[in-house]
């Protein structure tokens, strides 16, 4: 299926986009997660949380939607 | 009165509402970029008690988004500073301007004495202790961070809706994630994170019900786009608080500065038997062009331990000094005990070079 991936603050400077689309046929946001560390080694190192469908999910979570977005805290006031 | 004639004769507000806005106490931690608009709104806008935390001082840096200070309140402490601009502002409200670090010691009891508290604060482990603490005191608090063109705001805690932990379970180490004196905000993006926490503070007390609560708004002031996340509650994220009270102090010691060495200057005659490192990301400026300086991002230093050329003396840098401390820490624990953090970051050796070669 086709996913649309969105990224936020550190994680859009390290893929260099706000957003892309990808191919994927696993099921889980973790095994999305691994795909994502092949293409950009350094987001191993990173924190991060991941939405899907505007929701935030966890590692266990299926995938079920095509809109995905990766977000990392910040710590700035 | 006059002064709250324009919020009076508002529909859903109206005197009721500014008596409720006049009854609050609301606790601020932190008086810098995000809460200096916090802090200007409520003031306007009536809070009867308004708290202000905050340790530091007024610098230069700050003037360029912190809007309570001028260059009169230059070395001041920041909340005794805004407490002055604010009471200019509105002699009307009682402000308490309390000139401590929020700790594990002071947290609870300052929490209890306020409804509501504003998360302003610039660091994780203050982050942390905030959400623990308005668990255990049972109040909500709202929320802001930012990062360069971007931020985050939500509520958290507010009627049996999620935490912070909730949204971050882990809290990241510090100097993982560059803070605002290490990578640069825009002026402007405080300005406007800042005054949606204070209106979403208004709304909370004057008991409207689309609190942004269990949503999380991301703003990139960039592309002018935002997208609000739905966060759903974790029991768990709360019992591990409630559970274990102590976590509060627990998290302050993982995160209390550990006896870092660092170093002022370069001793150029010591040069060739220095080993540089550049722990910033790959992108930050300006670079240190010699030879024996290798760059590994803080995140990646433990798995690039073997780069280093540990028969010299370890000097690492980053934009500010803090990020360069961290990277000590995880050194020292590789057993590598000449190791220093560079105070002040690149541009103080950048200086020292020119001045010197």
């Amino acid at each position: 299926m086709q996913l649309n991936i969105k990224y936020f603050g550190l994680i859009a400077e390290l893929t260099q986009c706000n957003e892309e689309t990808l191919e994927f046929s696993n099921t889980t946001i973790s095994e999305l997660l691994e795909t994502l560390y092949n293409k950009y080694p350094e987001l191993k190192t990173k924190d991060l949380q991941v939405a899907q469908n505007q929701e935030i999910v966890f590692n266990d979570t299926n995938i079920s939607g095509e809109e995905l977005a990766l977000l990392p805290p910040f710590s700035g006031g | 009165m006059s002064r709250y004639n324009r919020h009076i004769i508002l529909s859903d507000v109206g005197q009721q509402g500014q008596d409720k806005l006049s009854d609050a106490k609301v606790l601020v931690v932190g008086a810098g970029g995000l809460g200096c608009p916090v802090l200007q709104y409520l003031t306007a806008a009536g809070i009867g008690t308004l708290g202000i935390i905050d340790f530091d001082i007024v610098e230069e840096s700050n003037l360029q988004r912190q809007i309570l200070f001028g260059t009169e309140s230059l070395g001041a402490n920041k909340a005794i500073a805004a407490k002055k601009r604010l009471e200019d502002l509105n002699p009307t409200i009682n402000i308490e301007a309390i000139t401590e670090r929020l700790t594990s010691k002071n947290a609870l009891s300052l929490f209890k004495e306020y409804d509501l508290i504003v998360d302003g604060t610039d660091n994780f482990a203050t982050r942390y202790l905030v959400n623990d603490t308005a668990i255990l005191t049972n109040k909500p608090f709202v929320y802001g961070a930012i990062y360069k063109f971007e931020g985050q705001v939500s509520v958290f805690n507010y009627k049996d809706g999620p935490s912070y932990r909730c949204l971050f379970p882990i809290p990241p180490k510090e100097g993982s994630v560059a803070n605002c004196s290490e990578v640069g905000v825009l002026g402007v993006l405080p300005g406007i994170i800042g005054t949606m926490m204070a209106n979403e503070v208004i709304k909370i007390i004057l008991e409207f019900n689309q609190v942004l609560s269990g949503k999380l708004l991301c703003y990139n002031s960039r592309t002018a786009e935002s997208s609000t996340l739905k966060i759903n509650k974790n029991q768990s994220e709360f019992d591990k608080v409630l559970v274990n009270p102590n976590v509060i102090e627990v998290n302050q010691e993982n995160n209390c500065e550990v006896s870092v060495k660092e170093i002022y200057k370069v001793d150029l005659k010591a040069i060739d038997n220095i080993q540089f490192i550049d722990v910033r990301e790959i992108n930050e400026q300006p670079k240190l062009t010699l030879s024996n300086c290798i760059e590994i991002p803080l995140g990646n230093l433990e798995n690039n331990i073997n780069l280093i050329d540990t028969s010299k003396t370890i000097i690492v840098f980053c934009q500010s000094g803090i990020r360069s401390k961290n990277a000590v820490e995880i050194l020292y624990k590789h057993g590598f005990k000449e190791s220093f953090s560079f105070n002040g970051g690149i541009l103080p050796i950048i200086q020292a070079l020119k001045i010197n070669v």
